[in-house]
């Protein structure tokens, strides 16, 4: 099999790494060869953010790059926008529709592009938009937004949610597992 | 078993596996989690020392003592490490002893893109270079066996997409190696001329032994391609993008062991490929030895010194790259890191841009002071040159900059290279003022403990160096302690203390808002009857406060109620939050 790749984005501290965690869990365990990339330090202090997954028979590269990405999950609308020249032909955005202002439009230096959804499908993006942060309200908390993309990436595998709430029972703390199973599961059914 | 690893975790592992008894590091990114997930292991002894230069030296002490011991850092840390790592050059190990340097290129949390190859080369000690998890896992393993073979510190070059990658490792059980009781040996531990004298012969022999045994060592191997019009000579991440790229159509000469370099091997396989061709990130380290060789080569040429490659940098020169992906009209705003909302260092450095100081700056989270609104740095260099360079812009400035000028360095960074600095102040008496924001923690590498929080590595209570003692110790007079929440104190003692004819430190006190101990007040609100959309709660930068429609708006998911925007709110308008 042709290498897969994720990317997953974001912005400093709204917890990727509990989605790339579940998602080398879960890959690993269908027997692929598994990468995951991510860098730590100074852009971690909300800056933006991209962790790389990647699988196939053999992977090499740890990095996605332009026009490589078969997924780009997304936390953050504007983050979303970012890195579209990195999808593949055919490739698809799943992003949370909550906007978090960068530094330069809270300083009013640059302006918040309006319509980004619509923008995206204008160029011929194909994006999959959600209200995540409602949907981990609904399942408890705000913080399982990353559960909820994830449950939504579910859909475009052919795994059953039974591998997936495995890989999440591997990587989640018991006392949080529940949360992130309903957040999983409304992500990947609503 | 079969697992997912950071490249840091891994080495950490490896010195596990290998029976590592003692480690000592200094953090720095990437390299810092390597000592962080060694410490799990209670067989190990890990600690952080206060500076690369003592965990090298202690690390030293280790092996000396007859156990296999660690040291790990950052690219610019070694160059702190560089006085012992010369010399521990000369004297060899008793037990192995592994350095491991992580290299940044493309600078993700960094002050420059230094190339830690060139290290080896003029200290004159082997270095490997892994390019995945389970080369850093068995490289580890077998450094420590090249370390005591050939009686030499080894270096283990790592870099931000070796360590900060996870791949597949297979884990092995932990060995305990024979100890190596230790010997008084004055010849070979005594470095003052005339023994030094009679290692250095003995360093280039070794460098000679090395080189013969990197002919046909594990480390380095051939790959064989179909297509000879080109060979591929590489290392590290570089390898993973090349054959990403090429696969197995090119020959492939993949090199684990960057110093010393294989020259017969390199010869050969130069030999059977019409053009020779080097992949390597930063400096054209490999090239340089191949043109030193006198072969045709072609290197830097083609992949830039600057910045990390990529499979289609790799791809642009060596093969065809994908089309790139639609991008939209509308300009994306950039998203540089912040202060975090709560973060102690904005009160102080709101303070300091209002005062219009000059005002030197160090290495950790406080340097984001230096960015808009804030904008209240005027230099950042390298560990503690905010103490001592404020000395000599004083000396240099006759008098004329006193008063309007302060240096800033955080805890962790005072203790690893400020205080000598502050030694310098004393000694040398400049009228310094010398601001050191203590948030209890080392903040910028992801909360790691430091002399002055006192608890150690493993999270046990342990001595906590007291900063105003010290800082009296050294012969400062004037030491202040302020809360960088409250503005108005922070403005006043600040400029007392740079009134005041001598030397003098202001400690700001109060702990990273982002350490679980901590605990939060609720978010604030906005009155907006009082509110006049005037944005002087703007002007500090917090990531919680925005402007919309003439109006402050709080975001309640990210405000921790620190109630420094309050004090500049001149109509009341930023209410405390209600208790939940």
């Amino acid at each position: 099999m042709d290498t897969k790749n994720i990317m997953i984005v974001g912005v400093g501290g709204q917890g990727s790494l509990l989605a790339s965690k579940l998602l080398g869990r879960l890959l690993l365990d269908q027997g692929y060869d598994v990468k995951v990339s991510e860098v730590h330090g100074m852009s971690q202090r909300g800056g933006s953010v991209v962790t790389y997954v990647r699988f196939g028979d053999r992977v090499y590269s740890p990095i996605i790059d332009q026009g490589e990405a078969d997924f780009i999950v997304s936390f953050e609308l504007l983050e979303a926008a970012r890195y579209t020249a990195f999808l593949k032909r055919g490739g698809r955005v799943i992003t949370n529709t909550q906007q978090i202002n960068p530094m330069p439009v809270i300083t009013g230096a640059a302006a918040y592009p309006e319509g980004l959804v619509d923008q995206m499908a204008g160029a011929g993006v194909t994006v999959d938009a959600m209200d995540a942060l409602a949907l981990a309200e609904e399942a408890g908390s705000a913080k399982a937004v990353n559960l909820v993309l994830m449950g939504r990436l579910s859909r475009y595998f052919d795994l059953p949610e039974e591998a997936w709430q495995q890989a999440i029972t591997a990587s989640v703390p018991e006392k949080f597992l529940e949360l992130n199973r309903r957040a999983f599961h409304l992500g990947r059914n609503s | 078993m079969k697992t997912l690893m950071l490249g840091n975790e891994a080495v950490a592992r490896g010195l596990y596996e290998a029976g590592c008894a003692v480690v000592s590091s200094y953090p720095g990114t990437p390299s810092t989690e390597i000592t962080e997930a060694v410490a799990k292991f209670p067989e190990v002894y890990a600690e952080w020392a206060p500076n690369e230069k003592v965990a090298m030296e202690t690390a030293f002490g280790a092996c000396l003592a007859g156990k296999r011991s660690f040291c790990g850092m950052k690219h610019v840390g070694l160059n702190v490490a560089a006085d012992p790592l010369f010399t521990i050059a000369y004297t060899g190990v008793n037990a192995g002893m592994i350095i491991a340097v992580a290299d940044d290129a493309g600078m993700h949390s960094s002050q420059n893109e230094q190339d830690s190859r060139h290290y080896a080369r003029s200290a004159k000690l082997p270095m490997l270079e892994p390019a995945d998890s389970a080369e850093a896992l068995a490289f580890t393993k077998a450094a420590y066996e090249l370390s005591e073979r050939f009686d030499t510190p080894v270096l283990l070059k790592m870099c931000t997409r070796v360590s900060h990658s996870q791949s597949v490792v297979d884990t092995g059980e932990r060995v305990e190696p024979p100890a190596r009781p230790y010997e008084k040996n004055p010849a070979k531990y005594i470095m003052m001329p005339g023994y030094a004298k009679l290692r250095h012969p003995i360093v280039e022999e070794r460098t000679q032994a090395l080189a013969a045994w990197a002919e046909d060592c594990s480390f380095n191997r051939v790959e064989p391609g179909a297509d000879h019009s080109m060979g591929i000579l590489t290392a590290s991440t570089s390898y993973q993008y090349v054959k990403e790229v090429v696969g197995d159509k090119y020959p492939v000469l993949k090199l684990g062991m960057v110093w010393p370099l294989p020259s017969k091997l390199i010869r050969d396989f130069a030999a059977g490929v019409d053009k020779l061709v080097v992949v390597e990130e930063l400096d054209g380290f490999l090239e340089s030895w191949c043109r030193e060789l006198g072969l045709s080569v072609e290197g830097k040429s083609l992949f830039s010194p600057i910045d990390e490659l990529s499979q289609n940098k790799v791809a642009k020169q060596l093969g065809a790259a994908p089309d790139v992906g639609k991008t939209l009209a509308s300009p994306i705003p950039n998203r540089p890191p912040v202060m975090c909302a709560g973060c102690p260092h904005r009160g102080l450095f709101y303070t300091l841009n209002k005062l219009k100081l000059t005002v030197l700056g160090d290495i950790g989270c406080y340097t984001l002071g230096a960015v808009a609104p804030l904008s209240a740095i005027d230099s950042t260099i390298c560990m503690g040159a905010s103490v001592s360079g404020i000395h000599g812009f004083l000396k240099a400035s006759g008098g004329e900059m006193d008063g309007k000028t302060v240096a800033v360095i955080g805890d962790s960074t005072f203790m690893h290279s400020g205080i000598t600095g502050l030694v310098n102040i004393a000694y040398n008496e400049s009228n310094a003022t010398v601001i050191i924001l203590d948030n209890s923690i080392t903040g910028m590498t992801g909360h790691q403990q430091n002399p002055t929080t006192g608890f150690n590595l493993k999270g046990d209570p342990c001595t906590k160096i007291d900063l105003e003692t010290l800082c009296k110790a050294v012969g400062i007079r004037r030491v202040r302690v302020v809360d960088p929440y409250d503005l108005s104190q922070c403005e006043q003692v600040i400029k007392e203390e740079l009134a005041a004819p001598e030397a003098s430190v202001v400690i700001s006190r109060r702990p990273c808002a982002l350490l679980k101990y901590v605990k939060h007040k609720p978010p604030l609100t906005v009155d907006a009857a009082k509110c006049v959309g005037c944005k002087a709660c703007m002007k500090i930068g917090c990531p919680a406060i925005s402007v919309t429609g003439g109006k402050a708006g709080v975001d309640p998911t990210l405000c921790v109620g620190c109630g420094v925007c309050q004090q500049l709110c001149k109509f009341d308008a930023l209410q405390a939050g209600e208790e939940v």
